[in-house]
């Protein structure tokens, strides 16, 4: 949820604990659209940017069905708050918090993701 | 068999018409039906339905559309029904009704509803094979069937209100119609003779054939004993297949004569105030069977629905409540043959020294006629052609309009024509005659029950719920009334945006904005603007942008450029996303023809990529359980053999079905194979506010039952016939009627209007049954503005469809083509040869099937994944 100037030769880092883990250019991460990662563990993570250039990482699993597709959702603003909506049912996560904005007792991880 | 006199008192109603079961909703109203035993016997097959709608039937609506009876509230009140058992006989002294199964019950109160039978003539032929009645759902059942396999001509015998209803049907099954009329003048009860006259001319030129003045002396049969004809009574001979009675109605008394009650000399079962008989306490007679203190039949359904309240209210003995029945307006307002046809209070102007105005256009059918009174009193009117003001002026009957009465009637544009809102209205004027609702009470519905909606107030006050033709006037009073409680209802289309999408739909085309950020920067919400948007405003705006894109210049390509981040997760990836992330492919098969080549290689990619196949409801091939890496592979192979995306992901065309048609169906009249092919490559890729679909069948016989499509096209010997708004799905909506025997190229015209009005105007995700019944007008407003034109852009309309039509492009292939976009089309950005793990399958009868068990495991608490995030 670091600020990232806007340019092209950035890359985006995903914070994996003690590490953080390049997963590529910032310019394959197009503005209000996602794109899934897949880390060295083997979990998957959904990477989004919005239009004031902040990136998100959530996990990719959609909690309600199974399926790793958070980031194939659309996103949008609620309440001031960045969101995604799942593709399946679309139920809104949170970006920053991973709270699910449809049902409190649901939540996904959310990573620190960094441009550099 | 004898139903025993237990300690309830017993109601016993014959006859479960529609005022029969108004009678019914007025006891369970005032509690009787907790308090007696109520035993109904129906003659008829089935429960009460709506008679008055009776020939919307054959516009397709069907007998359960036209069901007025709940069964839940016959079950929740204990209501006994005994459907197609009429009663047989009644003993008055003992007070018992037989029924023809044998049943005899008890009574304490009985009353008699049962209706009135269709009057034919006692000419030489009446019943032989081929003559029919207009009265029940069975009649016209039998005249359909008739109609379809043993008539081209047909003949109505009657130029009254059914008399019209009834030949405007036979026309619509397809036959040459003549209606025979003993009067000088059509529907002479309703209009006089400049009424007549302007009707009369209105109903030829639709090609009905008029004969007034002549009686009807013999029915002529041919050799096996069904109507070749009949004779006329000025001598000549008219040649028809069939004959349908509509010479007026009488009581059906019989029931009541045979017991002794007393009747009318013309019939009617005679009752006082209360609706009581004259001659038995215990005996009551509504609706069309009574003949009323006022010394009337009443062959209306709201002096019905008024008369069964009364009776209810006495039987109830409820002295706060007494209810009178003492006679009735016979206010009618009709469609007939899509002429608007309305008579109110005294309409041939009988009070003394009454004056009339007149306004009459022979040209364009218009004849519209107001009885004043001496003192500028509005009295009663008719209107013909144009029943706009109907109303209002029948609200205003009786009293002083606040205009002067010539600008009530003179169209708009000529001289000082005046608009009287209905909330000009005094709130004891009635707004819905059938069920005698009062402006008062809507205005209450609204400002003390909180309905909104003009179905929320039908279901609050019953107004409108009958014959419909107040329910104009309810919309124009709910909208005044929630202004002035100063309701601000948001119509906005999300958090985003104030406007509607119809108002969207005008600014991206008038300002030919042709950017989603752009639109919301410039006419967001004040906290929306410079933000990014939502999941509802975004595939909303880019359906539109993509609806004008030629027209406002933006790329046609939805992935292009801002375009792709806005769609949907399928029209993203011009794929059905399936449950576990997999995704379903489905090439456009158009009108479901294929050829064996074309089945082969769709056979053999589908076993390359180990896809699951099916064939669908929409007479395609779906091909399952793609992983996202795989879809350009599978599209590259089906683009190679020349098929193309069928949008099964889009809010756009689907699927035009047909039957095979004239080519090889015995029954076929047109090709419509080659026209489902035609519409479908023409209407492609059209993305709409929701999804189209559309089917052509070659003749009525409806094989491919393009009555329940968006747009469905039905062959005729003379061409072709449009319907309009069908549904299937959760709420299926038969489509209606829009245009007869149309060429090819009036078809097309025709629909290439409809739909981008359709576009230009629904909400989102509105399909267009639900759009047809919300925008105001309904069908009739689009019939006159894509036939008539009556707001002049057809033209804009076309041309925006040519532009579209000249503009389409394949998506697959131009996916294809992009090795940008392509490169979307990974499982992982960071390792694009890895598939995604959890995309699996397991067999199932021979295919394979997603496997659900491997969505679960990994399905870890949380917390889990915070802190064991090492590697
Ligand atoms: C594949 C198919 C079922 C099948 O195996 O036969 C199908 C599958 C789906 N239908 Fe359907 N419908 C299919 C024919 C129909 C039909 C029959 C027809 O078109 O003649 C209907 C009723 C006709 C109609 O639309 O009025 C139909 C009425 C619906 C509805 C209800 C629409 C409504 O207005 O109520 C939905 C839900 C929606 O669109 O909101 C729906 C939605 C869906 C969705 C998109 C549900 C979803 O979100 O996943 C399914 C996705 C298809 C996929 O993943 O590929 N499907 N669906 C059929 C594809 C036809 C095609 O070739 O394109
Ligand atoms: C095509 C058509 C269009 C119409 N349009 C309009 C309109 O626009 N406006 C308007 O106000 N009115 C209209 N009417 C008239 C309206 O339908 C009647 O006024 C209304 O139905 C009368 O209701 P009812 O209950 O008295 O009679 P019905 O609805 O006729 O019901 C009587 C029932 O009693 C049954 N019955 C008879 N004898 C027995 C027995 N012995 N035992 C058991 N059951 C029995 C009959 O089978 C019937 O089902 C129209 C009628 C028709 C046919
Ligand atoms: S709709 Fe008519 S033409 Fe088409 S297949 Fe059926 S019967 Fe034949
Ligand atoms: S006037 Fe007939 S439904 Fe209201």
């Amino acid at each position: 949820m670091t600020l990232a100037p806007e340019t092209t030769t950035l890359k985006v880092q995903v914070n994996v604990g003690h590490d953080w883990v390049t997963v590529c250019d910032l310019d394959r991460l197009p503005a209000g659209r996602g794109v899934a990662a897949l880390l060295p563990d083997g979990r998957q993570i959904a990477l989004f940017r919005d239009r004031a250039g902040r990136t998100y990482g959530i996990d990719n699993r959609d909690p309600f069905c199974g399926a790793a597709v958070l980031s194939r959702g659309l996103t949008g603003n609620h309440q001031g708050r960045p969101f995604v909506a799942s593709p399946l049912l679309k139920q809104r996560f949170d970006l920053e918090s991973g709270q699910c904005l449809d049902d409190p007792a649901v939540s996904v991880a959310v990573y620190e993701v960094r441009a550099v | 068999m004898s139903a025993t006199l237990g300690a309830t008192p017993t109601i016993v109603l014959v006859g479960h018409g529609m005022v029969g079961q108004r009678f019914l909703e007025a006891l369970a109203e005032r509690g009787l039906t907790a308090t007696h035993r109520v035993v109904v016997l129906c003659e008829e097959p089935r429960p009460a339905y709506d008679r008055v709608q009776l020939t919307s039937y054959f516009s397709g609506k069907t007998p359960e559309d036209l069901s007025m009876t709940d069964l839940d509230f016959i079950r929740d009140h204990g209501i006994e029904l005994y459907v197609g058992d009429p009663a047989e006989s009644i003993d008055r002294e003992s007070r018992k009704v037989t029924a023809r199964s044998g049943l005899v019950v008890d009574y304490d109160v009985l009353v008699l509803a049962t209706g009135s039978y269709p009057f034919v003539p006692p000419v030489p032929n009446k019943d032989a094979e081929g003559c029919f009645v207009y009265r029940t759902i069975e009649d016209l059942l039998a005249i359909e069937e008739y109609a379809k396999s043993k008539a081209t001509t047909g003949a109505v015998v009657g130029g009254g209100l059914l008399g019209l209803e009834a030949a405007g049907a036979l026309k619509g099954l397809g036959l040459t119609s003549h209606i025979v009329e003993f009067a000088p003048r059509l529907m002479p009860v309703q209009v006089d003779e400049g009424g007549g006259a302007a009707l009369l001319r209105t109903i030829e030129e639709m090609g009905l054939s008029v004969h007034t003045g002549v009686g009807t002396q013999e029915i002529l049969v041919g050799e096996n004993g069904s109507v070749t004809g009949m004779k006329l009574s000025d001598g000549s001979e008219l040649a028809t297949d069939m004959v349908v009675f509509s010479a007026g109605v009488r009581p059906r008394d019989q029931l009541a004569r045979d017991c002794g009650l007393t009747v009318g000399e013309r019939g009617g079962i005679t009752v006082d105030e209360q609706c009581r008989t004259v001659s038995d306490p215990h005996v009551f007679a509504i609706g069309e069977c009574a003949l009323a203190s006022d010394g009337r039949v009443y062959g209306l359904v709201a002096p019905g629905y008024e008369m069964a309240e009364t009776a209810a209210a006495t039987i109830a003995a409820d002295d706060a409540e007494q209810l009178e029945f003492t006679g009735a307006d016979l206010s009618t307002k009709l469609k007939l043959l899509g002429v608007d046809v309305a008579s109110f209070g005294d309409a041939h102007g009988t009070a003394d020294d009454c004056l009339d105005v007149v306004y009459s256009d022979s040209r364009s059918g218009l004849y519209k006629k107001l009885v004043i009174g001496r003192d500028g009193t509005l009295l009663g009117g008719i209107l013909v052609g144009d029943a706009e003001a109907y109303g209002t002026l029948k609200a205003f009957t009786g009293s002083v309009p606040p205009v002067s009465p010539e600008s009530l009637v003179l169209p708009a544009g000529a001289g000082e024509s005046a608009q009287l809102g209905p909330t000009a209205l005094p709130d004891e004027a009635i707004i819905c005659s059938c069920n005698n609702v009062t402006k008062g009470t809507i205005r209450g519905a609204v400002t003390e029950h909180k309905c909104t909606t003009v179905p929320e107030v039908k279901k609050c006050t019953k107004a409108g719920t009958t014959c419909g033709s107040c329910v104009k006037v309810l919309g124009q009073l709910i909208n005044a009334e929630l202004e002035a409680s100063g309701v601000e209802v948001d119509k906005g289309l999300c958090g985003c945006f104030s406007q509607t999408r119809e108002e969207l739909y005008e600014i991206v085309l008038a300002l030919r904005i042709n950017s989603y950020q752009d639109l919301l920067d410039r006419y967001g919400r004040e906290g929306a603007r410079g933000g990014d948007g939502c999941e509802t405003c975004k595939p909303a705006v880019a359906s539109i942008i993509a609806s004008l894109a030629p027209t406002i210049g933006a790329s046609g390509y939805v992935l292009d450029g801002e375009q792709a981040s806005l769609q949907d997760t399928n029209d993203h990836f011009l794929a059905n996303l399936q449950k576990n992330g997999s995704y379903s492919v489905v090439p456009r098969i158009p009108g479901g023809e294929i050829t064996p080549e074309g089945l082969i290689v769709i056979g053999e990619i589908a076993r390359d990529f180990g896809l699951y196949t099916k064939i669908t409801g929409g007479q395609r091939i779906d091909m399952f359980g793609a992983r996202v890496e795989q879809l350009p592979l599978i599209w590259a192979r089906l683009v190679d053999a020349g098929f193309e995306s069928g949008h099964a992901y889009g809010k756009s065309l689907r699927t035009v079905k047909s039957c095979v048609g004239q080519t090889w169906c015995r029954y076929g009249v047109q090709d419509s194979v080659r026209m489902a092919i035609d519409l479908e490559l023409r209407y492609r890729g059209l993305r709409s506010p929701h999804k189209l679909k559309s089917a052509v069948s070659g003749c009525a016989r409806e094989c491919a039952e393009a009555q329940s499509k968006d747009f469905g096209v039905i062959a005729t010997s003379n061409g072709w016939n449009l319907y309009v708004g069908g549904n299937g799905g959760a709420t299926p909506r038969h489509a209606d009627l829009l245009a007869q025997d149309l060429s090819d190229a009036e078809l097309i015209r025709l629909i290439d209007r409809f739909l981008m009005f359709y576009i230009r105007t629904a909400d989102r995700l509105e399909r267009t049954s639900v759009w047809l019944e919300r925008i105001p007008g309904g069908l009739d407003h689009i019939r006159d503005v894509v036939v008539n034109d009556s707001l002049g852009i057809c033209e804009e309309l076309e041309s925006l469809m040519a532009a579209h039509v000249s503009h389409y492009r394949d998506e697959w292939a131009e996916t294809i083509n992009d090795p940008e976009k392509l490169a979307r089309f990974v499982s992982f950005i960071n390792a694009p040869d890895t598939p995604d793990p959890v995309v699996g399958f397991v067999p199932e009868r021979e295919q394979i099937k997603p496997d659900l068990p491997l969505l679960t495991i990994g399905m870890r608490p949380m917390e889990a994944l915070e802190g064991s995030a090492t590697r």
